[in-house]
């Protein structure tokens, strides 16, 4: 297997979409387009909304990906683990299926014994370390979430340090939601490496509207447009480019 | 795939005593007796085996167990030496019609960290840290890095007493990216560095263990993290005599594991030495002693006294049956 691209959505929202229809109908679209969405609901402290519950994990599920509702304090560790397993979660789909190829059947992790299971699980490890990353961060900035964004961004930081300690190599993008004239405004276009990222929010304006599913519209056709540009202009030189006009 | 559902923490089954767990392939039979403590993966169990009594863990995420039992196994190949808890099992069971991942390990008796320190006194705080960075040079020159270093984590066994390590999920080969953290001991956090999983990320651990177990309180970063680290290794009086070392292994100053040991022994060494010759002679000590002399005074002239009047007794009693006879 060569070392692939794993491509996700991540999603930092405090739940509650009031526009553009149901959030996890286009989920399960980007899925359809091996697009992970992993889903962090955002709380305070005290505050517990069943429904921004629901949603939040109506949109992972459909998404194929994890979601994980927490307070500020916890937000940096989360989203990196997060992440993470959603990785992980996403590289044990690809192996398995390689598994019933190979094996011609549908031989699936759980019927594996935990001896075979640790022999994938080394290989899942190893691609998790080799393989290349993409992610659209896509973060709620309806006016609800306007205290939260500063612990959204040191999160943010901390998840590019974890994952720029890995091997493979990693690309970000950054949008929010609702943008000043569309659904979305892209803040940082694609880029790679952690200094992207810090210092973004300041320039953020925080909206009224939460319109989580057309965001996540927006989301996919990031990873398409990406596509085309990279095969126009290959390689690292694209991104050059783009910190030299920012 | 499957959600995973990573608020499930309380999803690893909560067994009563007495449950009977049998291996699907194995055929093991283990027996639970209680608890004996919690992780982000599952909860560890003391159960009753043919191999005696065993640790259990068992967890609801299949792959976080299976990445635990690789780590188990791997320890093993490091040669010769005792690290974590020896791998004994690892199977699938079923109760009340849910499948669980668990593996079984070597039940390890002791008692934390801080409590060994509660108990014997902050002294052993330098002796643990000494015999912590033996075992991770061991570690480190396999080809291994810990990871999730913290002292929940670690546990004290003996007497002998001997730092050992309990939760070795977290370890990760040399070079890749720490899979497992806690912000307190995390390099990262800190602003002081990545998290790639090197000899340094483990020593920057360490330190902040040693820190932790003086300062009994784990801090936030503040504004500037290495700023308030800084600060606390200054402030508190008993971190100062180390402070030297710390600022060195934080700041991943330290080549290996066994650098940050010989060094470490080298200022344990010299604060012995300061004991002896330099705090010893001078007042405490020796008003010490004036004390202890002067406390031992009255009974000495207790006792002269008793001797003055049993011979005064005597000599009159002698001279009153002279008298008689005469």
């Amino acid at each position: 297997m060569s070392n692939g691209t794993l491509k996700q959505i991540l999603l930092l929202t405090d739940g509650c979409s009031n526009d553009g229809g149901d959030p996890a109908a286009i989920a399960a679209l980007a899925r359809e387009e091996n697009v992970t969405v992993n889903v962090i609901g955002v709380l305070e402290e005290g505050s517990l909304n069943e429904e921004a519950y629901e949603e939040i994990e109506k949109i992972a599920t459909a998404g194929g990906g994890i979601s994980q509702v927490v307070y500020m304090k916890q937000l940096a560790k989360t989203v990196q683990m997060v992440t993470r397993q959603a990785m992980t979660q996403t590289l044990q789909g690809v192996v398995n299926k390689e598994l019933s190829q190979i094996l011609g059947r549908e031989q699936e992790w759980d019927d594996l014994s935990p001896e075979k299971r640790g022999e994938v699980m080394e290989v899942v490890d190893d691609l998790g370390e080799r393989v290349d990353f993409e992610v659209v961060i896509l973060v709620d900035a309806s006016a609800s979430m306007r205290n939260k964004l500063r612990t959204v961004q040191e999160a943010l930081v901390d998840l590019s340090i974890s994952m720029d300690s890995r091997g493979g190599s990693n690309y970000y993008t950054l949008l929010t939601f609702p943008g000043k004239r569309n659904d979305t405004d892209i803040i940082k276009g694609w880029t790679s490496g952690i200094t992207g990222l810090s210092g973004l929010f300041d320039k953020i304006s925080v909206g009224g509207i939460t319109p989580t599913g057309p965001a996540i519209q927006a989301a996919i056709q990031q990873f398409q447009s990406r596509k085309r540009r990279s095969m126009i202009s290959y390689g690292e030189d694209e991104y050059e480019l783009e910190e030299r006009g920012s | 795939m499957e959600k995973t559902n990573m608020n499930s923490r309380n999803e690893a089954p909560n067994f009563p005593r007495g449950t009977k767990l049998l291996g699907k392939w194995n055929r093991n039979v283990y027996h639970i007796l209680k608890p004996l403590g919690r992780g982000a993966t599952g909860i560890v169990y003391l159960a009753d085996s043919k191999h005696g009594k065993v640790a259990l863990k068992i967890g609801h995420n299949s792959m976080s167990i299976t990445s635990e039992v690789n780590v188990l196994k791997h320890f093993e190949k490091v040669q010769g030496q005792i690290l974590g808890p020896s791998f004994i099992d690892t199977d699938d069971c079923i109760v009340s019609g849910q499948k669980h991942p668990f593996y079984v390990m070597e039940y390890l008796q002791g008692v934390s960290v801080f409590d060994h320190l509660k108990e014997h006194g902050n002294e052993w705080a330098p002796v643990f840290m000494v015999q912590l960075l033996g075992d991770l040079s061991r570690l480190h020159r396999a080809g291994w890095v810990f990871g999730d270093l913290k002292p929940e984590n670690l546990l004290i066994t003996g007497p002998p007493y001997r730092v050992r390590w309990i939760d070795v999920g977290g370890t990760t080969i040399k070079g890749r990216a720490i899979k497992e953290y806690t912000e307190f001991y995390d390099r990262g956090y800190w602003g002081m560095g990545d998290r790639k999983a090197d000899e340094q990320y483990d020593l920057f651990a360490a330190g902040m263990i040693f820190i932790h177990l003086i300062e009994k309180r784990r801090f936030e970063k503040g504004k500037d993290g290495k700023q308030t680290l800084m600060t606390c290794l200054e402030r508190n009086e008993q971190l100062r005599p180390y402070r030297h070392w710390l600022k060195k292994i934080v700041n991943g100053a330290f080549q290996d594991a066994e650098a940050a040991r010989t060094d470490l022994m080298k200022f344990i060494a010299k604060r012995e030495d300061r004991h002896r010759k330099v705090d010893q002679p001078p007042r405490q000590n020796r008003r010490n002693k004036v004390r202890k002399k002067a406390q031992k005074q009255p009974a000495l002239v207790g006792i002269i006294d008793l001797v003055l009047v049993i011979a005064f007794l005597l000599i009159t009693s002698v001279l009153y049956l002279v008298g008689q006879m005469i």
